[in-house]
């Protein structure tokens, strides 16, 4: 550590703890989502704001997909007063890419209160998209004050139950999870008896070694229980995936990158398009980190995962492009 | 001069009368807001229900404020009242006419919990 270093509170006006350097590296989380290289079986997993550094041959795999998260469209605080600019900034690195992505995942979160206008909107920006397929599971803003309908009708046409589903690209299966519905008081998030029964069911005939991908809005993991960032019976439909060697888990809702490994199992969360989130526990409460829209937008995509990754109290694999 | 002195020993006054009438004055507090239809008021600020706990007499109208910029809803646990989705600063109130206990929460965050105690 000694070529490191310390940092210094530069300039501390609001007596937060965050100065200006602190406010550049919170500005991390708001990268823009994920590039995903599934290669020899194994999920490799990139911040889109990072590719100018990656190595092309990284880039080659059987299958590459980006997942994008936590749209947010609607909201117009000062977080982030134009989200639907900083989704065209995501559509824009994803068109950069050298190897054009299959398909595209959203995790959720799609729209912030539920509008008809704002999933409209949404879903014309990704059609300027280099992928046409899209595959979303609903975020808790997706569902509000019609337990679903609406987003089942727009996106879950062949989905099962309240909107799970799978599918097969080159050999690796997917699952999408619903765990934003029939939140208990004081609870997490829940994926409820019928939907693991369908899970369970949906991967018995798989082979033990094909690659699964699970994508779900709210982490599949414990991230923080204390601001619901977890899953309740997660721990049941991590059961069902035990006999796979290969097991991804790509989840949005907590606005910031985070990636930890567990036996066969590697959990990612992926970064909003609209705005960053505190660390675990680093503030009040998980609401959106208010800085000025033209420093939000000139900082998207200035990435410093190994910050993300350094100050993590919790396991986390190296997603760095070297 | 003389208005100063004069301004001043009637504040000496109001206050010695206040001092002395306060038991009085109390009691007239607590009639005057009997009186009027009772109302409480819950802030959502920063993910959470303020006060978490609020004791209310029957009758009293209970009105919750999103301050936070994001949605929250206040949904009883026992589905005694439900409101729809809140965004920042929108309201939602609730009349309690029956004693009972009635814990909530936001059925968006469900950390979010609340109660409120009706006497």
């Amino acid at each position: 550590m000694s070529g490191k270093k310390k940092d210094e509170i530069l300039h501390d006006h609001n007596h937060d703890g965050i100065d200006r350097r602190g406010f550049l590296k919170c500005m991390a989380w708001a990268g823009t989502g994920a590039f995903c290289v599934m290669s020899g079986g194994v999920l490799k997993s990139y911040s889109l704001s990072r590719l100018s550094e990656m190595n092309p041959a990284a880039a080659k795999g059987e299958l590459s997909f980006v997942q994008i998260s936590d749209s947010h469209m609607g909201f117009n605080k000062p977080a982030n007063p134009d989200v639907a600019g900083t989704l065209k900034a995501a559509v824009d690195k994803i068109n950069a890419l050298q190897t054009a992505p299959e398909f595209l995942l959203h995790t959720g979160d799609i729209s912030h209160l539920s509008k008809p206008e704002e999933f409209d909107t949404v879903d014309q920006i990704l059609k300027g998209a280099s992928a046409k397929d899209v595959f979303f599971v609903p975020g808790e803003h997706d569902v509000l004050n019609d337990d679903g309908r609406q987003f089942l009708e727009r996106y879950g046409k062949n989905a099962k139950g309240q909107g799970w589903y799978s599918f097969d690209k080159k050999g690796v299966h997917f699952v999408g999870l619903v765990n934003v519905l029939n939140l208990k008081a004081g609870g997490l998030g829940t994926l409820g008896h019928e939907q693991l029964e369908w899970l369970e069911d949906d991967v018995k005939h798989l082979k033990h070694s094909t690659p699964i991908v699970v994508f779900a809005h709210i982490p599949l993991w414990s991230v923080y229980p204390e601001w619901g960032w977890g899953t309740e019976d997660s721990a049941q439909a991590l059961a069902y995936l035990k006999k796979f060697g290969s097991v991804t888990v790509l989840n949005g809702h907590i606005h910031q990158t985070m990636q930890k490994v567990e036996g066969n199992v590697t959990f990612h969360t992926a970064a909003s398009t609209a705005f960053p989130q505190p660390q675990p526990g680093k503030a009040d409460s998980p609401g959106p980190m208010k800085v000025p829209a033209e420093q939000l937008r000139g900082i998207l995509g200035i990435t410093d995962v190994n910050y993300v990754q350094g100050q993590n109290a919790l396991a986390v694999v190296d997603s760095s492009l070297a | 001069m003389k208005r100063i002195v004069l301004v001043l020993s009637f504040a000496v006054l109001a206050i010695a009368s206040l001092t002395l009438s306060a038991p009085s004055h109390q009691a007239f507090l607590v009639s005057a807001q009997a009186a009027q239809a009772a109302t409480a008021e819950v802030k959502i600020d920063n993910f959470s229900f303020g006060p978490g706990t609020l004791t209310v007499s029957v009758g009293t109208a209970v009105t919750w404020t999103n301050r936070d910029d994001i949605p929250h809803t206040v949904v009883s646990t026992d589905g005694a009242f439900k409101s729809k989705v809140l965004d920042t600063d929108e309201k939602f109130s609730f009349t309690f006419s029956k004693v009972g206990s009635y814990p909530y929460f936001c059925s968006i965050h469900p950390k979010m919990t609340g109660k409120v105690v009706v006497q």
